[in-house]
């Protein structure tokens, strides 16, 4: 049973995924990848977890190395997101 | 489930639902800035909790990779130019992948009687989030400039669908039990890492934001793979929105550059020859100072800037230029073509830093009809984006391209480095047309040269 549930949370995180993009203007699709890029940075969560749970030497070294790319993930993807998107300010007040 | 792990479900489902408005909130400029935001108290909140999950341990190990990563992520982020941008999303997107191999090796070594879909689906994760890693790695290199040329050979795409199904066969042996010592495990890892070093190098660095864009949808998709292997729902949803978002994203983005996702991540051949023959006519060069009066006295300048003036760090000479044009009484627009620069949106990214007012700059379809009543095109580092011949010659590789109708201005001033063609490798037109008069030199250059001459009236 769970796995069906796995499946239906698949397909209806999928559609969200479409609907939310469907009507971007040009100028935020860099910008957007860099925001979504950081969304999976959530694969820290998981990182944390399997090294958590490691055991042995081999374990422990990969997850550590998970652990230590999900965080690059995550920080660098919202520093580099935020500072892209800063700009949109300067516009908003110019105007 | 304890009380413990119902808080620690809670927080993720909220983190979840921040996730989501929050890139809902990035899709418009209007609520873009707020977006990033949400989405990072909803990291914050998911990785606090995680710190709670029963059985988790090895806590200074823990800590120390998250400091570790942190600072060197947060530091390069924070120091990187932003016509830089491209190439750190690859890195960050890179490394995001390679985390979720890293939780399917992991997993994999642990447990050899893992259920017959949680191994599957930790493979299946695991070599897309290798292919994700080593892949951007060397887009981050191309665009760098650290990795130059393309790297073609006859029989490329033989070898790498032999990687593949390589992959796949090793994979299947895991699945049917043949791996006692998780030998087989590293070897499908070794495999699908070197597959995406193999399926990058072909590819030219005009194509790399599409392929940058696919590998943020490939680490997504892994990420929620992943997430099923560890039952976490937060992953799972996170990284499939991602997956399915970026999967759009990379077409968006392959449609606005005229191509297929097919031809990008295929290329045969060597790079595509220049179509047509030699174009008839010469190019016409003109001095600043001459330039610089042509547009002090127009009425009406379109500028379209393209990655030459990024790489020559002249947004900021060429927005001083327009307001002296602007106290003049001159009509100024800035005209962005959808993939100007190296990533769509990449040109307004850097216009906004310079100081560029948002109701200045426009899309391609919005100013197209404009430049008939223009009397001077200011096309800086731009090239492949105004070439004529997208509109005429069917048998051009970039036919049917929408294009910036410069040609149509009274005047049109090309400010270039050299003769050279840009990165389709196709003459351009445009240059060789009676009112276009070519401007030589860097972008920076050439844009104080401009300002001073304007200065000087």
């Amino acid at each position: 049973m769970e796995t069906f549930i796995a499946i239906y949370i698949f397909m209806l995180a999928a559609f969200t995924g479409f609907e939310v993009i469907s009507k971007v203007p040009a100028i935020l699709h860099t910008p957007l990848m860099s925001g979504s890029n950081f969304i999976h940075g959530v694969v820290l969560v998981g990182a944390i977890i399997a090294l958590g749970m490691a055991e042995t030497n081999l374990e422990k070294s990969i997850g550590f190395l998970g652990v230590l790319l999900a965080s690059g993930n995550a920080v660098g993807g919202y520093v580099v997101t935020e500072r892209m998107l800063e700009m949109f300010k300067s516009k908003k007040e110019n105007e | 489930m304890s009380n413990v792990e119902t808080i620690i479900q809670s927080i993720y489902v909220v983190a979840a639902v921040l996730f989501i408005v929050g890139l809902k909130r990035m899709s418009s400029p209007t609520t873009a800035r707020t977006g990033i935001v949400w989405a990072g108290v909803g990291m914050l909140m998911a990785t606090a909790a995680t710190f709670f999950y029963p059985g988790v341990e090895n806590f200074v190990l823990i800590v120390s990779a998250i400091l570790i990563g942190t600072v060197l992520a947060g530091y390069t982020a924070k120091k990187v130019e932003m016509t830089e941008m491209p190439e750190m999303i690859a890195l960050y997107n890179g490394m995001g992948g390679g985390a979720a191999a890293a939780i399917a090796a992991v997993e994999l070594f642990k447990d050899h009687h893992l259920p017959l879909s949680v191994t599957t689906l930790a493979l299946i994760g695991g070599i897309i989030g290798s292919i994700s890693f080593t892949g951007s790695l060397i887009a981050f290199g191309k665009l760098q400039g650290m990795i130059k040329g393309t790297f073609r050979f006859k029989g490329q795409h033989q070898i790498n669908l032999l990687l593949l199904l390589g992959s796949i066969v090793l994979s299947g042996l895991v699945v049917a039990g043949f791996d006692s010592n998780a030998t087989l495990v590293i070897v499908v890892f070794v495999i699908a890492l070197l597959l995406g070093v193999a399926m990058t190098m072909p590819i030219g660095g005009g194509d790399m934001a599409v392929v940058i864009s696919l590998y943020n949808a490939l680490t997504g998709l892994a990420v929620g793979f992943e997430g099923y292997v560890l039952q976490n729902y937060s992953m799972i949803i996170a990284g499939t929105v991602v997956g399915a978002a970026g999967t759009l994203l990379t077409q968006l983005m392959a449609k606005a550059m005229n191509k297929t996702l097919v031809s990008v991540l295929f290329p045969f051949g060597e790079t595509a020859q220049a179509s047509g023959d030699a174009v008839e006519g010469e190019m016409k060069p003109i001095e600043a100072g001459d330039a610089g009066i042509m547009m002090a006295f127009a009425q009406k300048v379109i500028i379209i800037p393209g990655y030459g003036m990024a790489v020559a760090q002249a947004q900021q000479k060429v927005w001083e230029l327009s307001q002296l044009l602007i106290d003049r009484g001159v009509d100024v627009k800035f005209a962005i073509h959808p993939v100007a620069g190296r990533m769509p949106g990449h040109m307004n990214v850097l216009l906004a830093e310079a100081g560029v007012p948002y109701e200045l700059i426009f899309d391609e379809d919005e100013i197209n009809q404009e430049f008939k009543s223009c009397d001077v095109a200011l096309v800086i580092g731009a090239n492949d984006v105004v070439n004529p011949i997208a509109r005429t010659d069917p048998s051009s590789e970039i036919y049917g391209m929408p294009i910036l109708d410069a040609d149509y201005a009274s005047n049109v001033i090309v400010v270039k480095r050299g003769q050279g063609t840009g990165f389709s490798g196709i003459e351009n037109v445009l240059f060789f047309l009676d009112n276009t008069r070519m401007l030589y030199g860097d972008g920076q250059a050439v844009a104080t040269d401009l300002v001073n001459s304007i200065k000087e009236l």
